[in-house]
């Protein structure tokens, strides 16, 4: 084996993204003895400032790689901030010293560069890959001027559990090493190859410059032969030292930002840091790759980390009693279907059983604050184990099987909870798609099927564990839930509710809608299916498969409220979509039930006028309400079947005034459709809703950047709706922030011209998106018709009639009718239009390119 | 305020004279034949020559230039001839003349290659990328004009995209036409956005150039109607206008881009006359989105399309049914006469 060869530093050719003037030779005397040369890409390269930087954000990158990564951050840098980037020695185009070099020997390096550099002052770290322990190993022993620091995608030691990075483990046969990092470009390639989209051929070209030659990458292979995998490696001792060393961090604003389809440096690497970092802001990137700087806006999110304020104040709480069942509690207080016929749990024995799982589950080792999933159909258990998981502190992780499995996956990966409780086809899903977490099993199992998924308990021993114990645990420090928008508008997201903000959630609901101990609550719609117990009422779920709401049949639904006399139906609109097609094959009395109900209520997404009516010749005296709110926070805003008629329709719906307790603002679009950072002061602007409530959630769940984003400074939601407040208060919705369509005349929202498409009779549904660039676009009708054909433009007649709609309507002329046989939808809701999709497509029509599919 | 209109006897140049005259210049009108626009001064001859060129501008105010060799029929010489040597003629003599606007009516296509243009700015003229002896021909004069923009002679550049209205034998005849021999078919699926630009808001804009030189000298403007349209929706809209069913037939553009290629290559060859069926620029211009951006445009000029697209396709069909009235009534007046 040929030993690596000395070569000197020198300044990297032009390249794409770099600004030749970052760079510089920093020559370190004395290291090694005879000193060493850097090269450092360096935004005070030019300057000999006798103004020292405020703060200097000091990036360490990782192996196979080059300060070229920081490129973005670099170029985004603020005035009065210094951004120093070296590449390690045998790295990049700083100076090969001829041997190896081990972390503590990197560590050292860091340290000399940095004092020859003359930082001294305020210092925020930013690393990448193995570049991470490098620089906490310097910060630990700079935490003086340490005020923060950011880690990407990195480790600080080998997680106990599971096995090391599989590239890595390569390291082990010295040979295949060589061939991959040294012989050939294999390695660069392979870590770039990673990355969704593919990085352009300039990105690459920037990645792989200073490897061109074998002798030039001698240091990637030294580099990845320095991984310590046992503790007889001679950096091992090192690694183990910054591990530990990572609690003189705690009191040191950090911020981990992931790219969660890191198949190197995988999620169990952030739970790890999580656990050593618990005070540390968290955002995963669910689309990115191991190179997260290329496949997500990583030097946007790290700037605004940077300059970002304390935390605004959370809203004021009205409500301050516990999430708990009520002392008025009603029996029986649950009922489900079981089988052919109905079960049901009265309050005594509800908060037995309560008690018996809280404890049960503190015994079999769930800790306060731990994430406890439930994938439980709405019903006597689920409504037990969340309310133990209330009472003891435990956080619930809610995944909704109406997610879809593949959303499903994804909130379990994010969420990462401990602890999974779940029906027997949700724990084989558990087992087949490897999440992580001890498995509780509702229900029977045969034992052989129990082994063979690794179910720990059932929840039957769990309840004969807690039998046997005494008091019971209490925990009120951390979120109650975690649940998760539908992602019809980008990735679903979690979102952590504390019980004081459910509690909220449950007052609101009960002062708006009435609700007395003389109400029984049908309860069709999951997030409030819960809410029975603790509103003291009866409640009952239909026979329905959960995981797709539009199997809620009529009949389903009026045996259920014939069994408890119900006065309240929930359900969602997906479910009233399929009530109102089946209503003709309900029974009488069954009929009568439905007839017989004060109020339903439906929410989670926009419902159609048409279905509304429907539903209230069904429930002939019932307040048919749907009220406006996301899963961020709901109810907003509130508005009777009987109103909403009454309002019509202007531009866009009307949802309604604010409710009590809720304060609605409106931040004006500017003419590219941009939001404003101060309110409108006055009724009508069209604008971004804005909201406050006690009941708003606490929190996204580990994206620190989309909560930084959805906040106003002072700490108001933005709901990313448009809409406008009228004379009289009354909120309109015309559509969302993203789809404003934005026009020559100023931003033009979408809602208001489907309305207009869908009233010609063979249009079912309609989008409305922008087509060109921003501030310039057109308007675009895209229009679901039954008889499209396999143009993608709707004919003479279809389209001059739509055209005429929308002009009397909104005054505006669409440039295209374009016509599909399938608007897209969410599958949750059934009923919020993927606009960005839409626009992609009508974009691809429009410029004369062969269509496809949506 | 006195004007030279040159090339009055094509759809445009008779509506800008004619617009001229109305809003009360006094106007000069040069081409080879008579222009017959009423209230004009009429020069005839070629603008290939200086002498009847500088009678022609004498006492004038301001010069719109709009003769021009179009089509895609010709040589390269005899394009370069027309518009860029008769181009530098009519400026030198307008300097020389003491003209103090100068609105050279362009074509977007100078700008532009085969790519798509969704929500385009204008662009600067480029011989190197424009495609065909007429648009490489009109970016080498359009640039010639705009260097020569000075404070004693301002020169704008105003590119109309596709016009179109009554009497337009160009696009419209040629669509008509097609369509009744059963010889058109849209490319890929018809739904590329296209630019369009009705008649009189071409001469209208062209008119607002002359009086807002002080704005639009020294830069190229695009001018169009503003409403993007499928350009299947605006050709059947044509053909409605003329009575008309639509068109459903469709040529993928490969195919169409194929048959240009061969057409441009035989006809080259065998010294054709007429226009080959198809040309690898028709089928990109028929198949990829033109549209442009006109804010910059009305609010330089000052000036708004005064006929939407549909309001022009419903003075298209009043035309149409006039001129298929008096050919009936012709038709009857001289089968009198034969029997």
């Amino acid at each position: 084996m040929a030993a690596p060869t000395e070569l000197a530093a020198y300044l990297p050719p032009p390249l794409a993204e770099l600004d030749p003037a970052w760079s510089r030779l920093v020559a370190v005397p004395e290291l090694d003895g005879d000193g060493r040369t850097f090269h450092v890409l360096d935004t005070h390269a030019a300057e000999r400032s006798d103004d020292p930087p405020q703060l200097t954000v000091l990036c360490v990158h990782g192996n196979p790689s080059w300060s070229f990564l920081w490129r973005h951050v670099i170029a985004a840098a603020p005035d009065g901030v210094r951004v120093v980037a070296p590449d390690h020695l045998n790295m990049g185009y700083s100076e090969h010293t001829g041997s190896d070099r081990s972390l503590a020997e990197r560590i050292e390096d860091l340290c000399a560069l940095t004092d020859a550099l003359g930082i001294d002052g305020s210092v925020i770290t930013l690393a990448h890959d193995w570049g991470g322990p490098i620089s906490m190993g310097w910060a630990q022993r700079r935490v003086d001027q340490l005020r923060g620091f950011v880690l990407a995608n990195t480790a600080v030691s080998r997680p106990s559990t599971g096995s090391p990075p599989r590239l890595i483990t390569a390291a082990g046969s010295a040979a295949f090493l060589r061939t991959v990092t040294q012989r050939t470009t294999a390695f660069i390639r392979a870590g770039l190859a990673l990355s969704r989209p593919r990085p352009a051929e300039s990105v690459q070209e920037g990645f792989l410059a200073p490897y061109r030659t074998a002798d030039r990458r001698s240091g990637i292979r030294g580099f990845v032969a320095d991984i310590p995998l046992d503790e007889n490696h001679r950096s091992f001792g090192a690694l183990d030292g910054v591990a530990s060393g990572m609690s003189k961090l705690a009191d040191v604003p950090a911020l981990l930002l992931w790219g969660a389809r890191d198949p190197v440096f995988s999620e169990q690497y952030l739970h790890d840091l999580e656990e050593r970092l618990p005070h540390a802001d968290v955002h995963r990137f669910v689309a990115a790759s191991h190179f997260v700087t290329e496949d997500a806006p990583v030097a946007e999110a790290f700037w605004e980390w940077v300059s970002a304020e304390d935390r605004p104040p959370r809203p004021a709480l009205i409500s301050d009693s516990p999430l708990r069942p009520t002392d008025l509690a009603a029996s029986p207080l649950v009922v489900e279907r079981h089988g052919d016929r109905w079960r049901s749990i009265d309050s005594e024995v509800f908060a037995e059983r309560t008690g018996r799982v809280a404890r049960g589950l503190a015994l079999a080792g769930v800790k306060p604050g731990d994430r406890v999933a439930t994938m439980i159909p709405p019903g006597i258990d689920l409504t037990v184990v969340l309310y133990a998981c209330w009472q003891a502190g435990f956080t619930a992780v809610l995944v909704d099987g109406g997610l879809g499995v593949g959303n499903m996956h994804r909130a379990i990966k994010a969420a990462a909870p401990q602890w999974l409780i779940g029906i027997s086809p949700a724990v084989a899903a558990a087992k087949a798609l490897r999440w992580k977490g001890t498995k509780i099993v509702a229900g029977e199992m045969d034992s052989r099927l129990r082994a063979a998924l690794k179910v720990a308990h059932s929840l039957g021993e769990i309840e004969l564990m807690g039998e046997a114990a005494g008091g019971a645990p209490n925990g009120n420090d951390h979120p109650a839930v975690i649940g998760f928008t539908s992602g019809s508008t980008g990735p679903s997201k979690g979102v952590q509710y504390r019980s004081e903000q459910l509690a909220a959630q449950r007052d609101a609901i009960s002062a708006l809608y009435r609700i007395d101990s003389g109400d029984r609550l049908v309860a069709a719609f999951a997030p409030f299916a819960l809410y029975g117990p603790a509103l003291g009422i009866a409640s009952i779920v239909p026979e329905m498969d959960v995981t797709r709401p539009a199997t809620l049949t009529a009949s389903a639904l009026g045996a259920a409220a014939a069994e408890i006399d119900a006065t309240i139906i929930f359900a969602s609109p997906a479910a009233l979509q399929n009530v109102v097609a089946t209503a003709r094959s309900m029974t009488a009395s069954e009929r009568a039930a439905v007839a017989e109900v004060r109020l339903v209520m439906s929410a989670g997404a926009p419902l159609r006028l048409d279905l509304l009516q429907a539903v209230a010749e069904m429930a002939p005296h019932a307040a048919v309400h749907a009220p406006y709110g996301m899963t961020e926070v709901l109810p907003v805003a509130d508005l009777s079947l009987v109103d909403r008629m009454a309002r019509g329709r202007g531009e866009g719906s009307c949802v309604g005034r604010p409710i009590k307790g809720v304060a609605v603002r409106i931040h004006p679009l500017d003419f590219l459709g941009r939001p404003a950072v101060e309110p409108a002061s006055e009724a009508n602007v069209l604008g971004e809703v804005v909201v406050s409530a006690p009941h708003l959630k606490e929190r996204y769940d580990r994206l620190w950047w989309t909560e930084h984003r959805s906040l106003t400074a002072d700490g108001w939601h933005r709901t990313g709706d448009i809409g406008r407040l009228d004379d009289d208060g009354f909120l309109w919705i015309s559509g969302r922030v993203p789809h404003v369509i934005s026009t020559v005349d100023g931003p033009v929202p979408p809602i208001p011209i489907e309305h207009a498409a869908e009233r010609v009779d063979t249009v079912s549904r309609a989008a409305a998106v922008g087509v060109g660039p921003p501030g310039r676009q057109v308007v675009v009708a895209v229009v679901e018709i039954e008889a499209a054909g396999r143009s993608p433009l709707a004919g003479m007649t279809l389209a001059s009639s739509i055209r005429a709609q929308i002009s009397a309507a909104t005054g505006r002329e669409p440039a295209a009718v374009l016509v599909t046989p399938h608007v897209p939808v969410d599958k949750r809701h059934n009923s919020k239009v993927d606009r960005a999709r839409v626009a992609r497509w009508a974009d691809r029509v429009l410029a004369g390119e062969r269509p496809g599919r949506i | 305020m006195k004007v030279l209109v040159t090339g009055a006897t094509s759809l445009l140049g008779r509506a800008v004279a004619t617009g001229l005259v109305a809003q009360g210049s006094s106007v000069v009108t040069l081409q080879r034949r008579a222009s017959e626009v009423d209230g004009t001064r009429c020069v005839q001859g070629s603008i290939l020559e200086p002498e009847i060129v500088a009678t022609a501008m004498q006492g004038c105010d301001a010069v719109i230039h709009l003769a021009a060799r179009v089509g895609i029929v010709g040589t390269w010489d005899q394009f370069h001839d027309t518009n860029v040597i008769g181009t530098e003629i009519v400026v030198t003599e307008a300097e020389r003349a003491g003209v103090s606007g100068m609105v050279y009516v362009s074509s977007p296509s100078v700008a532009h290659g085969g790519e798509p243009l969704i929500g385009a700015s204008a662009g600067e003229a480029d011989p190197g990328s424009s495609r065909g002896h007429y648009a490489t021909s009109k970016a080498l004069a359009e640039g010639f004009a705009l260097s020569r923009h000075e404070k004693a002679m301002q020169v704008t550049a105003v590119r109309p995209h596709l016009v179109w209205g009554p009497g337009d034998t160009q696009l419209v005849g040629r669509i008509v036409e097609r369509a009744r021999k059963g010889r058109l078919a849209f490319v890929g699926t018809g739904a590329a956005l296209i630019d369009s630009t009705y008649i009189s808001n071409a001469a209208d804009a062209i008119i607002a150039a002359v009086d807002r030189i002080d704005h639009a000298g020294g830069r190229p403007l695009v001018v169009s109607n503003g409403e993007p349209r499928p350009i299947a929706e605006l050709v059947n809209g044509i053909l409605s206008a003329h009575g008309l069913p639509p068109v459903s037939l469709r040529l993928p553009k490969a195919i169409a881009f194929g048959a240009g290629w061969v057409a441009e290559r035989v006809w080259d060859r065998a010294r054709l006359n007429g226009e080959p069926p198809m040309t690898t620029f028709l089928a990109e211009q028929l198949g990829t989105a033109h549209w442009f951006d006109q804010q910059e445009t009305r609010r330089i000029l000052n000036w708004k399309p005064a006929v939407t697209v549909d309001e022009g396709l419903e003075r298209l069909a009043a035309h149409a049914k006039d001129k298929a009235t008096e050919q009936r009534a012709g038709e009857r007046a001289s089968g009198g006469t034969n029997r």
